[in-house]
């Protein structure tokens, strides 16, 4: 999940009765599943809710770019560089379809991404691993965005209409990105050398674990569920898409040839399922209170992007500026 | 980005079809939104065709007058084809 621990400002859900005509008539339209647009009415704490989840959401899309960039120039061939490129410029415009559904709540988008330098705002605990060898590329593309995926589908039914409609968007693009970093790690184990080999499978070892984090808390940890699912910003519960994930995940683990660095995960008969083993949430609240490996090179990068660009942006207004003159 | 306008953009996605909202960019004036929204909207042949227009210049039906502006068509029934019952030997009209 790109976005993971979502405040909703509520403590406590209220029924229909509880709620002045106004609230109540925007439950009404979320139960019937009519999407909320811009200009209907809707609670403070909604829109609020969703300017940090579409930011959050954002801000992952934009930070995501980082740990590939490494790779860019280390690339094995030309075609894997393209494709890199490609994946990533993808990125760059999940990031805007969602800065630009965000700024339909009346959010400013310096302002969110001013949060996002100074430490206010989250984004995926995922991007806050180094990217070490080359099968990191595969790595990422098959569990990172296939989580995403997992994350990404229902949230193209989520009630608030422009988001849903940047998440159609996305998810488009998101199985050219699973689908290339899988074929990476594929080709790594059918035709790599024994060094090749063993680098999958310590890239995977690496990203098992945060990847199964990306979901967020557990259910009982996860207070702000009830209310996102309430308002049906949220269509199913954390474990449920872990859950999810990792039963699609497995079978594909096994094509690879490859192993998970978890002895609990076995496939249960009864349930269909696969169970797994815990997860060590001290290590994900660590990584999103800001103390995972790269989180200040991140945040550093994104910074540094955005003041080095400062002339960049001068340039284009005064270039603007320039030209309407002329034609004046 | 503050002083970059918002623009709002339209895609038209193949000959023949009406340009249909997609989304929004900003940019510093117009021919830059275009290129702009070139590269997010349409990099997998979405579109032969862009329009932008500056936000700002567009007005929008408020939800308040939903029902002044669209009730009254809900009571015209007989504006629709399918309000006339003809007899089955007419075949299909």
């Amino acid at each position: 999940m790109y976005a993971q621990l979502v405040e909703t400002g509520t403590s406590k859900l209220k029924s229909l009765d509880e709620m002045g005509p106004e609230e109540r008539q925007f439950q009404e339209r979320i139960n019937d599943e009519i999407k909320i647009e811009p200009k209907n009415w809707m609670p403070d704490a909604y829109r609020k809710t969703l300017v940090r989840q579409i930011s959050q959401h954002a801000h992952s899309e934009i930070v995501g770019m980082l740990p590939e960039g490494n790779w860019l120039t280390r690339a094995p061939t030309l075609k894997r560089k393209l494709q890199l490129m490609a994946k990533i410029q993808d990125e760059a415009g999940h990031g805007l379809y969602l800065y630009s559904a965000m700024e339909t709540l009346g959010a400013d988008r310096d302002e969110e991404i001013d949060k996002l330098h100074d430490g206010r705002a989250k984004y995926s605990s995922i991007f806050n691993y180094p990217t070490l060898n080359w099968a990191d590329m595969g790595t990422i593309g098959w569990l990172v965005d296939g989580a995403a995926i997992v994350n990404q589908v229902p949230l193209q039914r989520t009630s608030y209409g422009p988001y849903a409609r940047a998440m159609i968007r996305v998810c488009k693009e998101e199985s050219f990105h699973q689908r290339q970093g899988y074929q990476i790690l594929l080709t790594m184990m059918q035709e790599g050398t024994d060094d090749q080999k063993a680098m999958v499978q310590d890239s995977i070892n690496r990203f098992w674990w945060p990847s199964l984090m990306m979901f967020g808390p557990s259910d009982e940890n996860s207070p702000n569920s009830a209310q996102s699912m309430v308002w049906k910003i949220k269509r199913h519960s954390n474990d449920e898409l872990r859950q999810r994930f990792l039963d699609q995940t497995v079978p594909q683990l096994e094509l690879l040839g490859c192993t998970a660095p978890d002895p609990d995960l076995k496939y249960n008969q009864e349930t269909g399922h696969y169970e797994f083993g815990e997860i060590d949430w001290q290590e994900f609240f660590d990584v999103v209170k800001g103390n995972g490996p790269c989180n200040r090179e991140r945040i550093e990068a994104r910074r540094s992007a955005i003041d080095n660009g400062a002339w960049v942006r001068e340039a284009a207004v005064a270039y603007a500026a320039k030209r309407q003159r002329k034609a004046a | 980005m503050a002083d970059w306008p918002l623009f709002e953009v339209f895609i038209r996605s193949k000959h023949g079809l009406n340009h249909k909202h997609v989304g929004s960019v900003h940019a510093a004036d117009r021919s830059m939104a275009i290129e702009n929204a070139r590269e997010l909207y349409t990099r997998r042949n979405e579109g032969v065709s862009i329009w932008i227009i500056p936000a700002s210049e567009i007005t929008a039906s408020s939800p308040d007058e939903k029902e002044p502006l669209f009730d009254p068509s809900n009571d015209k029934v007989y504006r629709h084809a399918s309000f006339y019952k003809l007899p089955k030997e007419v075949g299909h009209m």
